[in-house]
């Protein structure tokens, strides 16, 4: 999901004061220390590899688990935070306001009071130190590692917030970490459209060559640039080994201004490719230094027409590739911010 | 079930069958019950639609579980699961098919990292990478 931050500058001053106070939770123990309600044993197991499809033995058969070199049947390794749930009871309890004070309850007040009652775990990293046995009574601390900052995602305005939780055994030897990532969101302000933004992670890859390298270099430092001729001075788009006006092979970049015209648009609605969201508009933009290039619209598709001017945004696709994209010029330059989730 | 392999046996670029999950409203909730997650958007559509979703959709220890099995499915029964990273795109609604691919990324002594990816008719809705132990032939 990609996400951005874009806060007209009068709500500024009541952002940062409503961030500060959801940032005095860094650091704190979110709940104090749980234990699990019952040891590691074959029946939650057993319920849950079902649910799963799971048929691997060593989940439910005790020969075919020492078959493997182990001392006994194992719990699945992702099974990790269904140990310490807290039950149907405390669940029940929880929701119908009767949550124990603690910090991560009060974070989640001040954020359910603010209107951001949605919720949904966007990341999960689990690090198994070694597998659950029958028998381990595991125990879990939390600590909450950060609250971000406001961000609008195709599910609303909202903030994530990210814990970190260790788990250990009867022993006190840590058996497994876990940093746990979701978003509390304000569903009011979602378009019903686009139920939850595409993941541009998931987008076919571009073909990185030794002629067209240096453009995406570029790109990945958030930089437009043009290929020109070093003899004849002309530029071209795309990039290409050759002059195609004076047929040299010498050439350098020059840096675009990221200001255009919309040449032409095409709105897609079908077949759809993953990674994209539908209706989705790409833009055949005419830039100011004359060469054309062909992107993503970041914007409505109503919003778009030929000849608006449109100025460069930036995506990320994932950690190693950025790409341009283009949105409706505006006159002062709005603050964005880009993260993928 | 496959049968085991080795660590001699894998190298980057393989890829693991494509295993599709069809997802019916009672998977999403029987996956919810069996990690005891009673989050009203994993079973109660009023509510789910009340929080902003369009439907019920299945829980981030749901998918995690379909994703370790998929990788131990191909894995074998002796492989040890060491590390599994997700992120969640598009949620996985029912009535909706989720088709898991992987490819194996890395492979560093004994050990091999698998991308894995989960696909719904929405989009993405799941990117894993799951680390695994393997055995050495010489232990077969």
């Amino acid at each position: 999901m990609s996400t951005t931050t874009q806060a007209p500058a009068s709500e500024a001053t009541d952002q940062d004061a409503f961030l500060a106070r959801l940032r005095e939770f860094v650091g704190l123990e979110a709940t104090p220390t749980r234990y699990a309600q019952d040891a590691v044993n074959q029946a939650m197991i057993r319920h849950f590899v079902e649910a799963m499809g799971d048929e691997n033995p060593v989940y439910v058969d005790d020969r075919a688990a020492r078959d493997t070199g182990r001392e006994g049947v194992v719990a699945p390794p992702p099974m990790l935070s269904t140990w310490l749930m807290v039950g149907y009871k405390a669940h029940t309890a929880a929701a119908a306001g009767a949550a124990p004070d603690t910090p991560m309850a009060r974070l989640l007040a001040l954020l359910a009071d603010a209107g951001f009652v949605g919720v949904v775990a966007t990341n999960d990293e689990h690090e198994y130190v070694r597998e659950l046995r029958l028998g381990d009574e595991i125990k879990m601390t939390t600590v909450i590692e950060d609250v971000s900052p406001r961000k609008t995602t195709g599910l609303g305005t909202g903030h994530f917030i990210t814990t970190l939780r260790t788990y250990t055994d009867q022993n006190d030897e840590v058996v497994a970490r876990q940093r746990f990532r979701i978003l509390r969101f304000d569903p009011s302000g979602a378009k019903p459209a686009a139920p939850a933004a595409a993941d541009p992670a998931l987008r076919h890859k571009p073909f990185i060559l030794r002629d067209n390298a240096f453009w995406f270099a570029a790109a990945a430092q958030r930089r437009l640039v043009i290929q020109a001729c070093t003899d004849c001075g002309t530029l071209r788009h795309p990039p290409g080994p050759i002059c195609p006006s004076c047929h040299s092979y010498a050439w350098h970049e020059v840096e675009a201004s990221g200001r255009g015209t919309v040449h032409s648009y095409v709105v897609s609605h079908h077949p759809k490719a993953p990674g994209y969201d539908y209706p989705l508009t790409v833009v055949l933009v005419d830039l100011e230094e004359g060469t054309r290039l062909v992107a993503d619209f970041a914007g409505d598709a109503g919003e778009v027409e030929i000849g608006m001017p449109v100025q460069v945004d930036w995506l990320d696709y994932d950690e190693n590739l950025t790409l341009p994209r283009f949105r409706a010029a505006t006159s002062a330059s709005e603050p964005t911010e880009e993260e993928g989730n | 079930m496959s049968t085991q392999i080795t660590i001699e046996q894998v190298s980057p670029g393989d890829t693991l069958p494509e295993l599709e999950i069809p997802l019916t409203r009672t998977v999403i909730v029987a996956g919810a019950l069996a990690t005891r997650d009673y989050e009203d958007v994993h079973h109660d559509p009023a509510q789910a639609q009340r929080r902003g979703t369009p439907d019920t959709y299945m829980s981030i220890n749901h998918t995690n579980g379909l994703v370790g099995r998929y990788v131990t499915d191909w894995a074998g029964p002796a492989a040890r699961m060491v590390r599994l990273s997700t992120r969640l795109g598009v949620p996985n609604f029912p009535g909706d098919v989720m088709r898991l691919t992987g490819e194996v990324v890395g492979v560093e002594e004994d050990t091999v990292r698998v991308a894995v990816r989960g696909m719904n008719s929405k989009g993405g809705h799941v990117v894993s990478e799951v680390t695994v132990r393997l055995p050495r032939g010489s232990e077969q």
